[in-house]
């Protein structure tokens, strides 16, 4: 029967001893050792979200190259194109300039031409007539000295004139 | 790896089992004429004592005395198990402080006034003798458990140190030895049954019980320390017990109280009916606890010691590897045990805390 009869003494001692070992190993072992593990769990967690983490900034980082180089291929495509308009303008627009001169010039060098004519023309015409009155004084003078050939001249003249 | 741990405990339980026909061997120590008796010899050798008996030398009896702390009549007597010389029948009365002391089966009896010797009764119980006031004596008991507390502090307070030493928390020596044993306690026993919210508050306890349990489970299959059954004892798995009743009982919330006293969800005769039966199963979970640590440990006592009466019991050497072999099968069982009932002490406790601080069901 005593085996089952709870002994005073040592429950008293068990009490005694367990509330000692209790509060020691709560402040001196338990303590430490689960803050020391919890600690290193989160550790372990943090850095692996810090590499998730990092792995999608790498995947940003890379779309975002991958983009700026789009862009930037987009851009020199976009230069490139610009460049060869504006040559070709440029070349078209001189094209057109020097064809406006050349008008322009062809046109100024008829007019001078033009004026020139009429003004050698009318120089010609004034010549011609001092000319033509210069002959006719002397033809008209050769005429007059001789009797004959005025008569003859008066009636070639009338002649003429009657013919008309 | 594996093999190698099977291997180990083989031989650590071959070696224990040579231990134990040791001390089994001691208690023809009455002599030849005395017929053996196997239940007194398991009763003696599975309940407490007053001195620390190791072995036998020569014919001597080799032990640690061990301080008896008693409150009589006549006020704090103190006086060291030596003093008996290894007696339990009443034979020796050691005279202190003016009255005359007789261990009786290690239970100290004060004779009464003018008893020169102890009279029993039919039932063997000292009829003019009576128990002391208060018997707070160093039992073997007491004297292994403070050994298990030294070797606990021994190996955990290290164990911390380590941690505090190493600033990238990696675990090593001792510490890489008891972590994986923490965490078992925290994820396995303490998180599912408790909850994650609210296990940290009991962490201490848990880890406290299972250890203090087990290796007094250990040094219990330990033969030189003369099968000190501490966690086989009744008074020892009480007091844990009771403490967890205690614990249980002030962090019951009010849904654990409704449960008991007003079950919900039922008819009102069932909440009557239910009402009694639940304030029994509040008291009968920490009893439960208390008997079946207690009867497991004691009774893989009982089993090893008896087989190894055998030997006595036939009185021949043939029936030795007999005897041995089942020993050695229950003592290897008991290894297991050890560990086993300090798991199954820990777990139910933690189950017991969850139960008390569950939140109410939506």
């Amino acid at each position: 029967m005593d085996l089952i009869t709870p002994e005073f003494g040592l429950v008293f001692w068990t009490l005694i001893t367990f509330l000692i070992l209790l509060f020691i190993l709560r402040k001196f072992a338990w303590k430490p050792i689960l803050g020391a593990v919890s600690d290193r769990e989160e550790g372990i967690k943090n850095a692996l979200a810090s590499a998730e983490k990092a792995r999608l900034e790498m995947e940003n980082l890379h779309a975002d190259n991958e983009r700026i180089l789009q862009e930037a291929r987009a851009e020199r495509e976009a230069m490139l194109k610009d460049a060869r308009d504006m040559k070709n303008k440029i070349v078209s627009d001189a094209k057109d300039e020097a064809q406006a001169q050349a008008t322009k010039m062809i046109e100024q060098a008829q007019a001078a031409i033009e004026s020139e004519k009429k003004a050698a023309m009318a120089e010609l015409k004034s010549h011609v007539a001092g000319l033509s009155l210069e002959i006719a004084e002397k033809v008209v003078r050769e005429e007059l000295s001789n009797k004959d050939k005025q008569l003859k001249l008066v009636e070639a003249m009338l002649g003429e004139a009657t013919l008309n | 790896m594996r093999i190698s741990t099977l291997k180990n405990i083989i031989l650590s339980a071959l070696f224990l089992t040579v231990f134990n026909i040791g001390f089994a061997s001691e208690t023809k120590e009455g002599g030849d004429d005395e017929k053996f008796d196997p239940k007194e010899m398991i009763l003696h050798h599975v309940k407490d004592a007053y001195g620390m008996h190791l072995f036998d030398w020569n014919g001597h009896a080799v032990s640690i005395p061990l301080p008896l702390i008693l409150w009589t009549d006549n006020g704090l007597t103190t006086f060291s198990s030596s003093e008996f010389h290894h007696d339990y029948n009443g034979e020796v009365i050691v005279e202190k402080n003016g009255q005359k002391f007789v261990n009786v089966h290690e239970k100290v009896y004060v004779l009464d006034e003018g008893a020169t010797s102890v009279n029993y009764d039919e039932e063997h119980h000292p009829t003019n003798a009576h128990r002391p006031k208060l018997d707070l004596s160093i039992t073997r008991n007491v004297f292994m458990m403070w050994v298990s507390i030294a070797v606990l502090f021994l190996i955990f307070l290290s164990a911390a140190r380590r941690y505090k030493k190493s600033d990238n928390y990696v675990p090593s020596g001792v510490a890489s030895f008891v972590e994986p044993l923490i965490v078992f306690v925290r994820d396995e026993i303490a998180r599912p049954m408790i909850g994650e919210h609210k296990y940290k508050r009991y962490m201490p306890y848990l880890l406290t019980i299972f250890f203090f349990i087990w290796i007094n489970n250990i040094f219990g299959l330990i033969p030189i320390l003369n099968g000190a059954n501490l966690s086989g004892n009744i008074a020892f798995t009480f007091t844990l017990a009771a403490i967890t009743f205690i614990i249980t009982t002030f962090s019951g919330n009010k849904n654990y109280w409704k449960h008991i006293f007003w079950m919900p969800g039922v008819p009102v005769p069932m909440k009557i009916f239910l009402m009694p039966i639940e304030i029994i199963g509040m008291f009968v979970k920490p009893i439960s606890l208390m008997i079946r640590l207690f009867a497991n440990i004691t009774a893989g006592h009982v089993i090893i010691l008896a087989l190894m009466s055998l030997i006595f019991v036939f009185k021949s050497y043939a029936i030795a590897p007999v005897s041995v072999a089942f020993s050695l099968f229950i003592t290897v069982i008991e290894v297991i045990v050890t560990a086993i009932q300090a798991y199954i002490f820990t777990i139910l406790s933690a189950l017991y805390f969850g139960m008390a601080t569950e939140e109410e069901h939506h």
